[in-house]
């Protein structure tokens, strides 16, 4: 798989995930946002760049449990909870919001 | 579930000169999910595993040392070090890097999750346990 | 409670054997695998530090391994016993669990 930003080709693995971290802007967000159906706006970006942050600090992808704890910890519980994030992400937090923020699968999800 | 039982991973190889340690961490962060009352040891050569100022950007390998600083957030609260192994090595606690975990259950307070231990404590830790993952 | 090790490297190639020892506990049993049946020679350097431990905890070699490797069991410590696969499968059962030394 790939995504074109701007005339340039970025690769992914076949599920969408890019393969260099490297490789990530905002732009390509949006573009990776589109092709999952989601549309961007001021919670989902804040979602993903907390995703960027945690990753930036620990390197490593949160599971999905973990990032909601950490959401509640930071945003409090009516964004750390399942339904708000279910929501924003339909095909869960963790792997949607990742892919959107450049980041690999979160590690244990299959 | 109720059915809890006690798991700990022993690491007894460094870091980068073989796939254990990263391998052991992912199963780890992996194992998290089942609920399981889990803790880590490290001994031998597995204590370099701690040390602080890792970079690994020359030899093109992943720095996953900041990993263990997110095992407070996966409820894996203990990480035991093994003393002697640290003296054999010309190490002490303070060349390893700082871990530190949230207790929930203490209004989120910030508490070491390493803990240095004798080598009798450390035979006793593993006695105590239902399964022991070795890496 | 107690706890069947396995060694499966040589100690003249590595710590694990030693390692493992320092971490039995009375009454536990060592059970040394593939490379690790090196350990129960006699004669070698490592022959005193094995004799000793076997006072406190039991010590096993695999059989197959030992065959594979051309070392007979004359040449073997004393008070080390020979299993083969279904005597480690009884030695797992027997233990309350099982820690690899690898």
């Amino acid at each position: 798989m790939e995504y074109t930003v701007d005339g340039k080709t970025i690769p992914a693995d076949e599920e969408g995930y890019i393969t260099n971290l490297s490789d990530w802007s905002p732009e390509l967000a949006q573009v990776i946002a589109e092709s999952e159906e989601i549309e961007m706006d001021d919670e989902r970006w804040e979602v993903v760049n907390f995703l960027r942050e945690y990753y930036e600090e620990y390197q490593i992808a949160p599971a999905v449990r973990v990032l909601i704890k950490a959401i509640k910890k930071k945003m409090g519980p009516e964004k750390g909870n399942n339904k708000y994030m279910y929501e924003l992400f339909p095909y869960g937090p963790a792997k949607q919001a990742c892919k959107i923020a450049g980041l690999p699968k979160p590690t244990g999800c299959v | 579930m109720s059915d809890v039982k006690k798991f700990l991973y022993v690491n007894r190889k460094a870091p980068y000169g073989t796939i254990y340690a990263l391998e052991s961490l992912e199963v780890v962060l992996i194992g998290a999910a089942f609920e399981q009352d889990v803790a880590l040891a490290f001994l031998d050569d597995g204590v370099f595993q701690l040390t602080k100022s890792q970079e690994t950007d020359g030899i093109g390998c992943k720095n996953f040392s900041p990993t263990f600083r997110a095992l407070g957030d996966y409820d894996v609260t203990r990480l035991y070090v093994e003393r002697e192994s640290l003296e054999e090595r010309g190490l002490t606690e303070d060349d390893l890097q700082e871990i530190m975990y949230e207790d929930e259950d203490d209004d989120w307070a910030e508490k070491p999750s390493i803990c240095v231990i004798s080598r009798a404590e450390m035979a006793d830790v593993m006695a105590e346990q239902d399964v022991i993952l070795s890496f | 409670m107690s706890t069947l090790h396995t060694v499966n490297k040589s100690p003249y190639m590595t710590q694990s054997l030693v390692s493992c020892l320092n971490h039995c506990k009375e009454g536990d049993a060592v059970l040394m695998i593939e490379d690790g049946i090196y350990g129960g020679l006699a004669g070698g350097q490592m022959a005193p530090i094995v004799e000793e431990m076997g006072k406190k905890v039991s010590l096993y070699v695999l059989t197959p391994d030992m065959a594979a490797r051309g070392v007979d069991s004359s040449r073997l410590l004393e008070g080390i016993e020979g299993v083969d696969y279904t005597g480690f499968v009884e030695l797992v059962t027997k233990h309350d669990r099982t820690q690899a030394w690898l």
